[in-house]
C-alpha cells in the first residue's frame, strides 16, 4: 500500500503527555467532521478516554475560504479521566487561513499547528482578512508549525486513481488525518474500514481516500520534520473492563427511548419537526422502525406535539422532540397533555436563544421555559441528561416517569450533548428492570378519573377496549367522574391533585448524590445538564490543589430529589455555573431561600475547566 | 358490555351527558344523524373516536358514547392523526367548525388532506365564531356584522369545499344540518371512503347568524338555490327540474341555463365525482347566480397513509427481522477493555 514512498522510516523524538486537545479545522466542504469521527474510532480503539466537540456553522455550504464557514471537529483525550472536550488546543490543523485566524486565539503557547500551505494563497488570505500570510510576518513565533503543501502531496498520491483535481483534493482530509494518526501512533486500520464501507460502491474513491491516509501516515514517518515536531505518546486511560462503544447524545437519546418502550412494553409514536439541532433524533429513530416505533414528520412544532398527545390517548407513548423555538410553540399541547393526564415526552436539545438565535450552538436557557413556561399551573416533571451517555438513562427514565405518573416530561438535552461523543460500556439490558404500563380493560367500576392511590396516576384505559369508552378533554373536569365541571372546589382539588402527582415523584427517584467530594463543607459546585464534564474537572483539579469544594449535579430539576435541600445546606457556600443568565440559581434560591451564587457563560461554547477553576478559587478566596 | 353489534340502537350511542347548545342549535339535528347512523354502520362504540377541537361544535364528542377526545384550539387533526397511527384499527372522526378547521387550524386541516390520513372530519359551517360570542369567521361573507366588525366585514370568505380539494382530499362533500336522509347518505360514504373524507355541514346558528343558509335549506325557495350533484347524472335543480348547469367550454366557466330555452338535457354538465377540476368549479358555485351544491363533489380514492407506512415497516422487518435492541447497541466500532 505504501510502495509509492521509497525512503526509510526516521527517527523521531517522542513526547508523553497524559491528555491532548486536538482541533481539525477547515472548510464546511473540506470534511472536517468526517476526519474528527474517523480519528476518535481510531483514538477509541487505542484506548484513551475521550471526549469530542463538533462545532460546524449553521450555513450549509458557506463560501469556500470564508471565516464564517470554517466547520472544526475537536477532540481531548488522554490516559486520564475525561470529561469535557477541553480547554484549549494544544494540537491545530488548519486546513486553510480562515480555519487558522478563527481558532489561533484557543491554541496553548508552544501548541503545534499544522497548516496546508497549498490554501494559503492570496485569495484565501484575503477571505480571512491577512494582509501578510501569518506563515511569514512571525506572527505565529509563539507556537510549533509544521508547514505541508497537503495539496500536492495529495495529489501525486492519489494520481493513480485518476479522479481529475477537483476530486482528487477532496482526499486531502484523509491525507492529514494519516498525519495525524501518525503523530499520535493510532492505527489506521479502523479508518480503512470505515471507508472501504462508506465507499463501498465507489471502489475508486475508497481507494483513493485510502491512498491519501496512507501517504499522509507515511509520510510522517519518513519525512524530515523541523526540530520540535514530535510523536507524542499518550498512554491508554484506565478504564472499567467491558465492551465499549462511542456514543453522541442524539444516539444516546434515540437509542434510549427504544430501550425505554421496550421496559414499558409501550409503542411508541415519535412525532417532530425539523428543527436545529433536534432534527438527528428524528432521523436516527426513522432509520429503526423494525423497532416498535413509528416516526412522523408533522407539518409543524405544534402538529407534532398534538400527534403525540393522540397517540398517547389511543395507548402509544407520544415523544416529540424540538429545540426551544419549537417547544414554545408546543406548550399549549403540552397542558393539554397535563390536563387531560395523559403520558407524554418532551425533547428540548437546547440552543442559543432567544428566537433564531444560535442554532448550532449550545446554551441551557430554556430551563425556566421547561419548569414554568406554560399556561395555568401546569407541573410536570423536568429532568436533563449530564452527557452523551447519560442521554441513554435519562431517556429511559423520561419513559418511566411519563407512563408511570400519566405526565407529559420535560427532557432537557443541548446542542453540546447532542453531537459531542464519548466512550459508552454498551450497558447489559438485563440490569435494567422493566416497568410495564397497565391498560385498564375491567369495565366494572370503571371511570376515566379513576387514580391509582399511590401514584395518583390517572388510568389509562385505551380506546378499542370495550366497555371504558369514555370522553377526555381540556376543560376541567370532575375528580370522581371525569365528566365536565364548573364547580370551583373540584377546580381546587384537581388543581392540588396534578401538583400533588407530580410532587410526589420526588419520593420515586434517587436521591441526590454528591458526583464528586464530601457530603458537607465548604463549596458546593451545583450544575446540571452538559456541564458537568467541565464542573467534574473543575472541581476534581480543585480538590488536588486542597480546596475543599465539591460537585453536586441535578438530574431531576422538577421537583428535585427529596434530600436537596438538606444536602446543599450542608455547604456553606452554593456556586451555581450555568450556560445561561442564571436558571437554576434562581430557583435553588426561591425553593430553599439560600444564597445560592451564579456563574453565567452565553457565548454558545461550553464553559472551559479553568473557567470553572477560576470561579471557584474567586469564590472561596472571597469568603 | 360487549354487545353484538347489530343489537346496538340509537340509545347505545348517546352518552349520559346534557346536551349543552343553544335552543335550535343545527348541531343538535346533526348529532342526532349521526347517534342514529351509527348503529346502520354495524361498528362497535369502543372501535369509534370522536377527536374535537374548540368551538360549538366541538362538544360534540362528549354525547357521543363511544371513546372521545376534546383538544384545543384548530389542533383535531393533528391529535387525529396520532390517534390514527398509533392504532390505525380504530375509526377516528374529526369533529370541526370554521373558525377551528380554517382559521387556527388551517395547517393541520389541510395536511391531514394531503397526507391523505383515513380520518372522517365533519366540518359544522356556520360562518360565525359561537361560542366566542359572535365573532365573523374566515367563512363569513363580505358585509358581515360582528362584534369585532361592526361595520361589515371587508375581508373575503373562503369556501370549505375547494380548500379541501385543492389540498388535495380524495373525497369531499357538502350537506345540510337538517336533512338527515341526505346527510347520512353522505356521512356513510365518507365513513365508508378508506383515507381522509372531508364533509362541509351547512350548519344554521339561531343566535349569532341565524338564517344564512334558508335558501338552500326553505324547502319552498330550496330547489332554485341548491342542486343536488349525483356521479353520472346531469346537473338538474329548479322546481320543475327545468334548469341546469353547462360547461361553457371556450370560457372554462359554469353557466346556468335553462332547459328548452336554448339548452336542452344533453348540454348539461354530468356529474363526475372523480374529475378534480370539474368538482373545483362545482365547489365555487355560490348565490346568488349559482345554487349550492350539495352531495358528493369528489371521490377518487388514493392509497392511504397509515396503510402505507405499515406496509412500509413491514418490508423493513421482513428484510431487518424484528428490533434487537441488544444487537443495535453493538452495532458499528466496539472494542473491549480487558
Amino acid at each position: 500500500m505504501e510502495e509509492a514512498v521509497t525512503s526509510a522510516p526516521v527517527a523521531h523524538a517522542e513526547h508523553t503527555v497524559d491528555r491532548i486537545v486536538v482541533r481539525f479545522a477547515g472548510d464546511s466542504g473540506d470534511g472536517m467532521q468526517l476526519t474528527g469521527a474517523n480519528f476518535t474510532d481510531d483514538t477509541a480503539l487505542f484506548g484513551n478516554d475521550l471526549s469530542t466537540f463538533p462545532d460546524f456553522p449553521a450555513e450549509i455550504r458557506a463560501p469556500a475560504g470564508s471565516t464564517f464557514g470554517v466547520s472544526a471537529f475537536q477532540i481531548y483525550f488522554g490516559s486520564d479521566d475525561i470529561t469535557t472536550s477541553g480547554d484549549a488546543i494544544d494540537v491545530l490543523v488548519a486546513m486553510n487561513p480562515a480555519a487558522l485566524v478563527t481558532n489561533l486565539g484557543e491554541v496553548v503557547p508552544g501548541g503545534l499547528i499544522i497548516v496546508d500551505t497549498g490554501a494559503f494563497n492570496e485569495k484565501n488570505l484575503n477571505k480571512a482578512k491577512y494582509d501578510v500570510s501569518p506563515l511569514e510576518d512571525g506572527s505565529l513565533d509563539a507556537y510549533r508549525i509544521l508547514e505541508i503543501d497537503i495539496q500536492s502531496q495529495v495529489i501525486a498520491a492519489v494520481e493513480p486513481y485518476n479522479l481529475g483535481h477537483k476530486n482528487s483534493l477532496r482526499c486531502k482530509n484523509m491525507w492529514t488525518l494519516g498525519l495525524v494518526l501518525w503523530l499520535f501512533g493510532r492505527d489506521k486500520q479502523a479508518t480503512v474500514e470505515n471507508l472501504q464501507k462508506k465507499f463501498a460502491s465507489k471502489p475508486d474513491v475508497a481507494g483513493a481516500n485510502i491512498a491519501a491516509l496512507n501517504a499522509g501516515h507515511a509520510y510522517g514517518e519518513t519525512a524530515e520534520l523541523p526540530s520540535g515536531i514530535e510523536v507524542y505518546k499518550v498512554p491508554r486511560a484506565k478504564m472499567e473492563p467491558g465492551l465499549y462503544r462511542d456514543i453522541n447524545g442524539t444516539t444516546g437519546l434515540a437509542w434510549g427511548l427504544l430501550a425505554g418502550g421496550q421496559l414499558a412494553d409501550v409503542d411508541l409514536l415519535f412525532a417532530s419537526y425539523p428543527i436545529t439541532p433536534a432534527s438527528s433524533l428524528l432521523h436516527t429513530l426513522a432509520a429503526r422502525k423494525e423497532f416498535d416505533v413509528t416516526t412522523f414528520q408533522a407539518e409543524d412544532e405544534i402538529a407534532a406535539v398534538c400527534a403525540a398527545v393522540g397517540a398517547s390517548f389511543a395507548g402509544s407513548l407520544g415523544i416529540t422532540s424540538s429545540a426551544g423555538p419549537g417547544i414554545a410553540l408546543k406548550m399549549e399541547a403540552i397542558s393539554l397533555a397535563v390536563s387531560a393526564e395523559l403520558p407524554l415526552v418532551v425533547i428540548n436539545t437546547q440552543r442559543g436563544g432567544p428566537s433564531t438565535g444560535l442554532p448550532t450552538k449550545t446554551e441551557q436557557s430554556d430551563l425556566l421555559q421547561a419548569v414554568y413556561g406554560r399556561h395555568g399551573d401546569t407541573p410536570l416533571p423536568v429532568i436533563a441528561a449530564s452527557t452523551p451517555a447519560d442521554c441513554f438513562d435519562v431517556a429511559i427514565e423520561a419513559v418511566r416517569l411519563a407512563t408511570r405518573y400519566m405526565t407529559p416530561v420535560m427532557l432537557l438535552s443541548d446542542g453540546y450533548i447532542a453531537n459531542a461523543s464519548e466512550p459508552w460500556m454498551i450497558p447489559d439490558m438485563a440490569g435494567y428492570s422493566p416497568f410495564p404500563v397497565t391498560f385498564c380493560t375491567a369495565p366494572e367500576g370503571f371511570r376515566p378519573s379513576n387514580r391509582d392511590p399511590e401514584t395518583l396516576a390517572r388510568v389509562w384505559a385505551k380506546p378499542g377496549t370495550p366497555g371504558l369508552e369514555h370522553r377526555v378533554g381540556g376543560i376541567e373536569k370532575s375528580y370522581s367522574t371525569g365528566n365536565i365541571s364548573y364547580d370551583p372546589d373540584n377546580h381546587q382539588k384537581m388543581t392540588d391533585t396534578r401538583k400533588a402527582k407530580v410532587d410526589g415523584i420526588s419520593r420515586d427517584i434517587p436521591e441526590q448524590q454528591v458526583a464528586l467530594g464530601n457530603t458537607t463543607g465548604k463549596l458546593a459546585v451545583v450544575g446540571w445538564g452538559s456541564t458537568y464534564g467541565a464542573i467534574h474537572q473543575g472541581v476534581k483539579r480543585c480538590r488536588q490543589d486542597g480546596l475543599d469544594v465539591s460537585h453536586i449535579h441535578i438530574r431531576y430539576l422538577s421537583p428535585f430529589p427529596a434530600n436537596l435541600q438538606e444536602l446543599l445546606s450542608g455547604f456553606d457556600q452554593v456556586l451555581v455555573p450555568e450556560m445561561n443568565t442564571g436558571q437554576l440559581v434562581k430557583i435553588l434560591r426561591s425553593e430553599f431561600l439560600i444564597d445560592a451564587v451564579p456563574l453565567n457563560k452565553v457565548s454558545g461554547q461550553p464553559f472551559k475547566i479553568r473557567e470553572i477553576i477560576n470561579a471557584v478559587k474567586a469564590e472561596m478566596a472571597g469568603n | 358490555m360487549n354487545q353484538a353489534v347489530d343489537t346496538l340502537t340509537i340509545d347505545d350511542f348517546s352518552s349520559d351527558q346534557e346536551v349543552r347548545w343553544c335552543p335550535g342549535c343545527g348541531d343538535y339535528a346533526i348529532l342526532k344523524t349521526i347517534q342514529k347512523l351509527m348503529p346502520e354502520l354495524g361498528k362497535t362504540r369502543e372501535s369509534q373516536v370522536f377527536v374535537s377541537g374548540i368551538g360549538c361544535s366541538s362538544r360534540f364528542p362528549y354525547y357521543m358514547n363511544t371513546y372521545g377526545f376534546h383538544t384545543i384550539h384548530g389542533r383535531a387533526p393533528s391529535i387525529a392523526t396520532g390517534v390514527k397511527l398509533a392504532n390505525p384499527e380504530l375509526d377516528v372522526w374529526v369533529i370541526t367548525g370554521d373558525g377551528d378547521a380554517l382559521s387556527i387550524g388551517g395547517n393541520h386541516t389541510m395536511h391531514a388532506l394531503r397526507r391523505n390520513v383515513d380520518l372522517t372530519i365533519l366540518l359544522f359551517n356556520n360562518e360565525i365564531y359561537g361560542l366566542t360570542k359572535g365573532q365573523y369567521s374566515p367563512t363569513s361573507k363580505v358585509g358581515t356584522r360582528s362584534p369585532s366588525t361592526p361595520e361589515g366585514s371587508v375581508d373575503r370568505p373562503l369556501s370549505p369545499c375547494a380548500i379541501a380539494l385543492g389540498a388535495g382530499a380524495p373525497f369531499v362533500a357538502r350537506s345540510i344540518d337538517t336533512e338527515m336522509k341526505h346527510l347520512s347518505a353522505v356521512i356513510t360514504e365518507a365513513h365508508t371512503h378508506e383515507g381522509a373524507s372531508f364533509v362541509e355541514i351547512l350548519q344554521n346558528c339561531p343566535i349569532y347568524n341565524d338564517g344564512i343558509f334558508e335558501q338552500v335549506k326553505d324547502k319552498k325557495i330550496a330547489p332554485d338555490f341548491r342542486v343536488e350533484v349525483e356521479h353520472g347524472k346531469p346537473l338538474l335543480f329548479g322546481k320543475d327540474k327545468h334548469k341546469g348547469i353547462r360547461l361553457n367550454r371556450e370560457k372554462l366557466a359554469l353557466e346556468v341555463v335553462t332547459l328548452g330555452e336554448g339548452a336542452e338535457l344533453a348540454d348539461l354538465l354530468v356529474h363526475d365525482q372523480t374529475n378534480l377540476a370539474q368538482a373545483q368549479l362545482i365547489a365555487a358555485m355560490q348565490g346568488p347566480d349559482f345554487p349550492t351544491a350539495v352531495g358528493i363533489l369528489y371521490h377518487k380514492p388514493v392509497s392511504a397513509y397509515v396503510a402505507d407506512l405499515s406496509d412500509q415497516r413491514l418490508k423493513l422487518r421482513e428484510k431487518r427481522g424484528a428490533g434487537d435492541l441488544g444487537k443495535l447497541l453493538r452495532t458499528g466500532h466496539t472494542w473491549e477493555v480487558k
